[in-house]
């Protein structure tokens, strides 16, 4: 479990995170969302110490992050793996060797068990045969499962994932998500990632904190963001006209009021049906007081 | 104050080189590689040079030296001297300066561009240690030997060049080479090459290790990170020229 307590985080006049308090949990994937410039890589940046707070502070499993030494910070980063935007993988070595490079540098296996350990992993990742190639000769799906593979080959505790699907199609979005989700279930891992990908807020969002302009906004999971009267997060996450469709079927079918047995006639002439969608018009424009920030 | 700025900077990164490595292993690795990157990257260009410097040295020496009274000798003693005292370890690494400053800024601006260097910080690494120090040590370790190498070269270029163009006859050449040699010339070459292969290597790993932005910072940099080492390495030059001779 990773803590983050009143995080504040300044670049010159410029101040990006704003006493931001959050809880990552173990064998969740807990996503960081908002606008661009909402601060959520500064956040993730904090929390991994590429940057330092100005002010609050990070605890790992209940060890401050922010209070330790460089010595102990490099022992906890060994139980961190990431996951970068752009994958990160090191341009002159090939798959195999990118993913063996943590081995190297922190065990003392040999070879054959170090070998045998990035198949594994590659075979987890569902990557066969591509040991041999380069990140150039690879597509941009599989250069994120090779990121996936070398985060991963330490058996780490916690994972971070800068924006996965970015420049990724939907379908290999789809499945690099329920990868990571598989993954940080199996590994019981605490798992962050950040990201502003629609499809993975809904898909493997079991724990969502909202970010705006460097605060808290939200906090909630891919179910309650349906109902969530927050009319900042429904103009962000809810931005289309289609995406809004798609919230009001999504909350008739969680009530209740659309199932197999029913035709959309009928659906429309429920009083209920029509409150429901009324009511999520009337909250956008005009957003409640008790709001679940 | 920009100055300032970068100074300090610049060294906060040296100091931060100096920490427990760690896997020794993996250290002695990337040397091994930095070694063959500058050192044999770098044999091609530096033979090429220094045996054309040594020739234009004797044939330049010849035509300017017309008087009847100055003995044919003394030809090879300003190709001896010039190659020793300056050409090979002044201009050789300024050329080095421009092939291994613009491609160590260039590869570490690119690491950082392509967050490689975030990569290898998370993993637990510390990257100062990891891929600038070897960088220096390579240079270090290389660059003299490349001086040497270029000596040797640049007076067998103008002792080639002389006995081609029948300047002087190689025995005369040869006779000359052996007259009114002072040793401390070596050790003087040598300090420089030292102190060049230290600019060559840690100024560019600077400017490259601070990159921020994307492909034209990069190109920036390894500008920037060239032409600095070349002004270095020229003041280096006459502070030490000032100082040693």
């Amino acid at each position: 479990m990773i803590e983050i307590k009143n995080v504040s985080k300044s670049f010159g006049d410029k101040q990006i995170l704003k006493g931001v308090s959050a809880v990552m949990e173990t064998g969740k994937t807990n996503l960081i969302i908002g606008t661009s410039g909402s601060g959520k890589t500064v956040l993730q940046k904090c929390m991994v110490g590429l940057f330092e707070v100005d002010k609050g502070e990070i605890l790992y499993d209940g060890k401050s992050f922010t209070a330790m030494h460089e010595e102990e910070r490099k022992e906890l980063r060994q139980q961190i793996g990431m996951l970068f935007q752009g994958s990160a993988l090191f341009d002159s070595m090939t798959v195999e060797r990118n993913v063996k490079f943590p081995l190297d540098m922190f065990t003392t296996w040999d070879h054959k068990k170090k070998i045998d350990r990035v198949n594994e992993v590659l075979e987890r990742v569902n990557l066969k045969d591509t040991n041999k190639k380069f990140p150039a000769e690879v597509s941009g799906g599989m250069k994120k499962r090779v990121g996936i593979a070398r985060a991963i080959v330490l058996n780490p505790k916690y994972l971070f994932c800068d924006e996965p699907n970015s420049g990724l199609d939907p379908q290999t979005s789809m499945v690099i998500d329920l990868l990571i989700k598989e993954i940080t279930q199996e590994y019981n891992m605490t798992t962050v990632i950040n990201t502003h990908d629609m499809n993975s807020v809904m898909e493997i969002g079991e724990n969502i904190l909202y970010m705006y302009q460097g605060e808290k906004e939200w906090v909630g999971n891919n179910k309650e963001i349906i109902f969530s009267k927050n009319q900042k997060l429904n103009e962000f996450i809810f931005a289309s006209e289609f995406l809004r469709d798609a919230k009001d079927m999504r909350m008739l079918e969680e009530k209740g009021i659309i199932d197999n047995d029913r035709n959309m006639d009928e659906v429309m002439k429920d009083p209920e049906a029509h409150l429901l969608m009324g009511d999520n018009d009337k909250r956008e424009s005009h957003p409640g007081p008790a709001d679940d920030k | 104050m920009k100055f300032f700025k970068l100074f300090g900077e610049y060294i906060l990164l040296m100091k931060g080189m100096f920490t427990k490595p760690e896997n020794f292993k993996m250290y002695w690795k990337e040397l091994m590689h930095q070694c063959v990157e500058i050192g044999i990257g770098a044999l091609g260009i530096v033979s090429i040079i220094s045996v054309f410097m040594g020739a234009v040295s004797a044939v330049q020496t010849a035509y300017q030296l017309t008087s009847p009274l100055v003995p044919k000798t003394t030809i090879s003693q300003v190709v001896r001297d010039t190659v020793i005292l300056e050409f090979a370890p002044t201009l050789v690494c300024i050329v080095l300066a421009g092939v291994m400053g613009s491609k160590i800024a260039g590869e570490l601006g690119n690491m950082r561009v392509s967050e490689q260097i975030d990569a290898l910080e998370i993993m637990g690494i510390n990257t100062k240690s990891y891929l600038v120090m070897p960088k220096i040590l390579a240079a270090l370790i290389t660059i003299p030997l490349l001086v040497i190498i270029s000596m040797a070269l640049g007076i067998w270029g103008g002792r080639f060049a002389s006995g081609m163009s029948n300047i002087v006859s190689l025995e005369t050449f040869d006779k000359g080479l052996l007259m009114g040699f002072t040793p401390f010339y070596i050790s003087f070459a040598l300090a420089k090459a030292y102190t060049f292969a230290f600019i060559i290597s840690s100024v560019p790993a600077f400017y490259g290790y601070h990159v921020k932005g994307g492909a034209l910072e990069i190109g920036r940099a390894s500008t920037t990170a060239v032409v600095a080492s070349c002004i270095l390495i020229l003041f280096a030059d006459y502070i030490l020229a000032a100082i040693l001779l």
